[in-house]
C-alpha cells in the first residue's frame, strides 16, 4: 500500500498551519463565488493568480483547488434558494432543489447537498489518490504522438460532444485555438501575429482571456438581460433531513460519486456533465418518479454528489498528465506554470511532497466545507441579499485588480476589454465559453507534441496514429465529434444539449 | 436558448462568419510572412496558425450554412444601455489609470457599473466605490505587493498621511 504511505506523508505537510490557513482560505472564497451567481471558480483562480505570485506555491495550489471544491458546494445553495444556479455545474440541483424550497423543504435540500458533496468528496478524493499512481505509469509510457492524441480527444470532448451545436462549441475551441497563435512560436522563435506590438509577443495570458470573459463578458449579460430577477425563497419547515430522506438520500450520493469521477478523470466533460448523467440516473432508478419535477429529493442529492466527484476527477489528468478538461482547471494549469512547476508524470517524482500535499489538503478542505455549508449557511444567503449594482462593481474592480497588478499596460486593459466584448456577444449568440480559455491554453501545448512527434518521425504523418494507444483515442475523438453530429442532425439531440452548459 | 428562428434573414450568421474569416485571413497573412523553417518534422511555425485558419474557413461556410437554414439560435432582446455604461466605465478606467490613479480610476468603474446595473445614484455609487477601491489598494498594493499604479490621491494617504498617523503615534 504505498498509496497509502505516501497519503500519510501527504498528510503531514497538510497539517502545517500556514497549510491549513491557505486551505480555510480557498474553501470559504470558493463557498462564496459557489454561492454568488455570475463568478465561479475558474474566475476565482484567475484573479488570485497574480495575488499568489510572490506566495508559497503548495500553499497556492492548495488554495487553488480549495476554491474549486468550495465552489461546488456553494453553486448548489443559490440553485436550491434562487433557481439561478451559483455556477454551472448546479444547473440540475435547480430543477428539484429550487421546486424543494419552494415546498418549504429547502433545509433537507441545502442538507442533502452538503452532505452528498462531503461523502462524494470523500470518496472522489481518495479515489484520486488511488487512480493517480496508475495514470502516472502509464503516461511515462507515452511519446509526444499519444500526447497530441490525448489533446485532440480533450479538445472534441470540451468544443463539441456535449452542448446544443457542434458549429458553436467547434468555432469557440478556433477562436481560442487562434488567440493561441499570438507569440513567439516556443520552437523555432519566430514571432507570430504580433503586429508590430511588442506586449503581444509574449502571447496572450490565460488570465486576462478567462477574466474578461467570465467577469465581464458576464457582468454584461447579466447588466443587459430584461426581465426581473428571481426572488429567494426562505429557508422554512424542517431544517435536517428525516429519516425518510436519508434512506433516499444515501444511494443517490454514492451513485453519483460513481458517475462523477470516471466522468471527470475521462476527459469527457466537467462537472456539469456529470451532474445531468446522474440527474438521468436518479430519475430512472427512483421508486417515486412521480416526484420528479415536483422536489424529489434524488434530484439534488445525486447531481450535487456527481458535481463534486467529478471536480475531484478532472484533478487527474490534470496532475498525471498535465491535460486540463475544464476551465477551472485550465486556469489551475496556468498557476502551476507561475510557479514554474509543469503537471505531469514527473511531477509526481520531482515535487511528490507537493502533489501528495495537495491531495491531503483536498480530504481536510472538504471536511472544512460540511462545516462552513451547514451551520454556517445562514452567512452565506446573507451574501445573495448584496444588491446587484454593488456586486457587479466589486466584480468588475476585483476583475481589472487581477490584470492591472499583473501589467498596467493599456494595451493589456486594452487586451481585457476587447475579449470582454467578445465574450459577451459569444454568450449573446449561444456559443460556449470554456473552450475558447482551454483552446488558448492546450493550443500550444498540443502544436509542441505535434511537431516533436513528427521531427522524431522525420515528418511522417502516419505516425500520428501508429501506436495502439494514440489510434485509439483518435478514433474515441472522432467519435466524439461525428456521433453527436448524427444525433443533433436527426433531432435527437435533447439529452447533448441539456447537458451542456457555460462550463466552468 | 435555441429557439426556432423566425422568418428574420439570419444578418447575424452572416457578421460571425465574417468575423471568423477575417481571423482566418489575418492568421493566413501573418503565416505568408513567416520564414519555414520545418527542419526534421517538415512542419515549421506557419504550418499549425494555417490549419487553425482552414478550420476556421469551414467553421465560417458552416455558420453561413447554418444560418440561411435558421439553424441559429435568435440571441435574447438586450437593453444595451447598462453595457455603454459598463464600457464606459472600463475605458475611463484604462484612460485615468496612469495619471489619477488605480483608487480613482477604479472607483470611477465601479460607479458607472452600478448605474449600468440599475443604481441611478451616482455621487452615492462613487463614493460607495472610493470606499471600496481605497483599501484595496492598500491591501494590495502595501501589503501583498502587487504594483498598482499610483497618482495624488494614492501619495497623499499613503505615503503622506498614514506615514505621518503612524510616526506620531510612535512618538507620543
Amino acid at each position: 500500500m504505498e498509496t497509502l504511505g505516501l497519503l500519510f506523508q501527504g498528510l503531514s505537510v497538510a497539517l502545517d498551519p500556514m497549510i491549513l490557513l491557505y486551505a480555510l482560505i480557498g474553501v470559504t472564497l470558493g463557498t462564496a463565488v459557489g454561492v454568488l451567481p455570475g463568478i465561479g471558480p475558474a474566475l476565482t483562480v484567475a484573479l488570485l493568480l497574480p495575488v499568489t505570485y510572490g506566495l508559497d506555491p503548495a500553499g497556492s495550489l492548495i488554495m487553488f483547488a480549495g476554491i474549486y471544491y468550495g465552489g461546488m458546494y456553494g453553486g448548489s445553495t443559490t440553485s436550491i434558494l434562487l433557481n439561478t444556479p451559483g455556477e454551472s455545474a448546479s444547473i440540475v440541483t435547480a430543477i428539484e432543489g429550487n421546486k424543494m424550497a419552494k415546498l418549504g423543504r429547502g433545509g433537507p435540500a441545502l442538507a442533502t447537498a452538503a452532505i452528498g458533496s462531503f461523502v462524494a468528496g470523500l470518496l472522489a478524493t481518495l479515489m484520486l489518490a488511488f487512480v493517480a499512481p496508475v495514470v502516472v505509469k502509464l503516461a511515462l509510457t507515452l511519446g509526444p504522438r499519444d500526447y497530441f492524441a490525448l489533446m485532440i480527444l480533450a479538445f472534441v470532448t470540451v468544443s463539441a460532444a456535449f452542448g446544443d451545436s457542434t458549429l458553436r462549441g467547434l468555432t469557440s475551441l478556433f477562436i481560442g485555438l487562434a488567440l493561441a497563435c499570438v507569440g513567439i512560436d516556443q520552437l523555432t522563435g519566430a514571432a507570430r501575429l504580433d503586429f508590430g506590438i511588442p506586449q503581444l509577443l509574449d502571447g496572450i495570458e490565460v488570465t486576462t482571456l478567462a477574466v474578461a470573459m467570465f467577469a465581464l463578458g458576464e457582468a454584461m449579460f447579466v447588466a443587459a438581460a430584461i426581465g426581473a430577477p428571481e426572488t429567494m425563497n426562505a429557508v422554512n419547515g424542517q431544517v435536517w433531513m428525516s429519516r425518510k430522506d436519508w434512506a433516499r438520500s444515501w444511494k443517490a450520493w454514492l451513485r453519483g460519486t460513481f458517475i462523477g469521477f470516471p466522468i471527470g478523470a475521462m476527459p469527457a466533460g466537467g462537472a456539469d456533465v456529470a451532474s445531468f448523467l446522474s440527474y438521468a440516473t436518479e430519475k430512472k432508478f427512483s421508486k417515486h418518479p412521480e416526484e420528479f419535477g415536483h422536489g424529489a429529493i434524488e434530484g439534488v442529492a445525486g447531481p450535487e454528489a456527481a458535481n463534486n466527484a467529478a471536480a475531484a476527477g478532472t484533478l487527474v489528468p490534470l496532475l498525471t498528465l498535465g491535460l486540463p478538461t475544464t476551465a477551472t482547471a485550465a486556469i489551475m494549469l496556468a498557476g502551476f506554470q507561475q510557479f514554474g512547476l509543469q503537471p505531469g508524470p514527473l511531477l509526481f517524482i520531482t515535487n511528490a511532497d507537493l502533489v501528495w500535499g495537495l491531495i491531503a489538503s483536498l480530504l481536510i478542505a472538504n471536511a472544512m466545507l460540511v462545516v462552513l455549508n451547514l451551520p454556517l449557511i445562514g452567512l452565506w444567503i446573507r451574501l445573495l441579499q448584496i444588491p446587484r449594482p454593488w456586486l457587479y462593481g466589486g466584480i468588475l474592480v476585483f476583475a481589472t485588480l487581477g490584470t492591472i497588478g499583473v501589467n498596467s499596460s493599456p494595451v493589456e486593459l486594452g487586451m481585457l476589454i476587447l475579449f470582454g466584448v467578445l465574450g459577451y456577444f459569444m454568450r449573446l449568440h449561444g456559443y460556449p465559453i470554456a473552450p475558447v480559455v482551454v483552446g488558448l491554453i492546450l493550443g500550444p501545448m498540443a502544436e509542441q507534441q505535434l511537431r516533436r512527434a513528427l521531427s522524431i518521425a522525420q515528418g511522417d504523418w502516419t505516425t500520428l496514429v501508429s501506436t495502439p494507444v494514440s489510434a485509439v483515442l483518435l478514433t474515441i475523438a472522432a467519435l466524439f465529434l461525428i456521433v453527436p453530429l448524427v444525433m443533433r442532425a436527426r433531432g435527437k439531440d435533447q439529452f447533448l444539449r441539456q447537458v451542456g452548459g457555460d462550463s466552468d | 436558448m435555441n429557439n426556432p428562428t423566425t422568418g428574420r434573414r439570419p444578418l447575424g450568421a452572416f457578421f460571425i462568419a465574417a468575423g471568423l474569416a477575417a481571423m482566418a485571413i489575418a492568421l493566413l497573412v501573418d503565416a505568408a510572412s513567416l520564414t519555414q523553417g520545418g527542419g526534421y518534422a517538415g512542419v515549421g511555425p506557419a504550418d499549425v496558425p494555417r490549419m487553425v485558419a482552414g478550420g476556421l474557413l469551414v467553421l465560417s461556410v458552416w455558420t453561413v450554412v447554418s444560418g440561411l437554414r435558421g439553424e441559429m439560435p435568435v440571441p435574447p432582446k438586450q437593453d444595451y444601455g447598462p453595457v455603454f455604461w459598463i464600457l464606459l466605465g472600463l475605458g475611463l478606467q484604462l484612460v485615468l489609470l496612469h495619471s489619477a490613479g488605480f483608487i480613482i480610476a477604479s472607483a470611477l468603474l465601479f460607479a458607472c457599473t452600478a448605474r449600468g446595473l440599475g443604481q441611478r445614484n451616482l455621487p452615492l455609487a462613487l463614493a460607495i466605490g472610493l470606499a471600496l477601491t481605497t483599501p484595496v489598494y492598500g491591501i494590495f498594493d502595501k501589503l501583498l505587493k502587487l504594483n498598482l499604479p499610483g497618482g495624488p490621491l494614492e501619495d497623499l494617504i499613503f505615503v503622506n498621511l498614514i506615514p505621518r498617523l503612524f510616526g506620531a503615534a510612535m512618538g507620543s
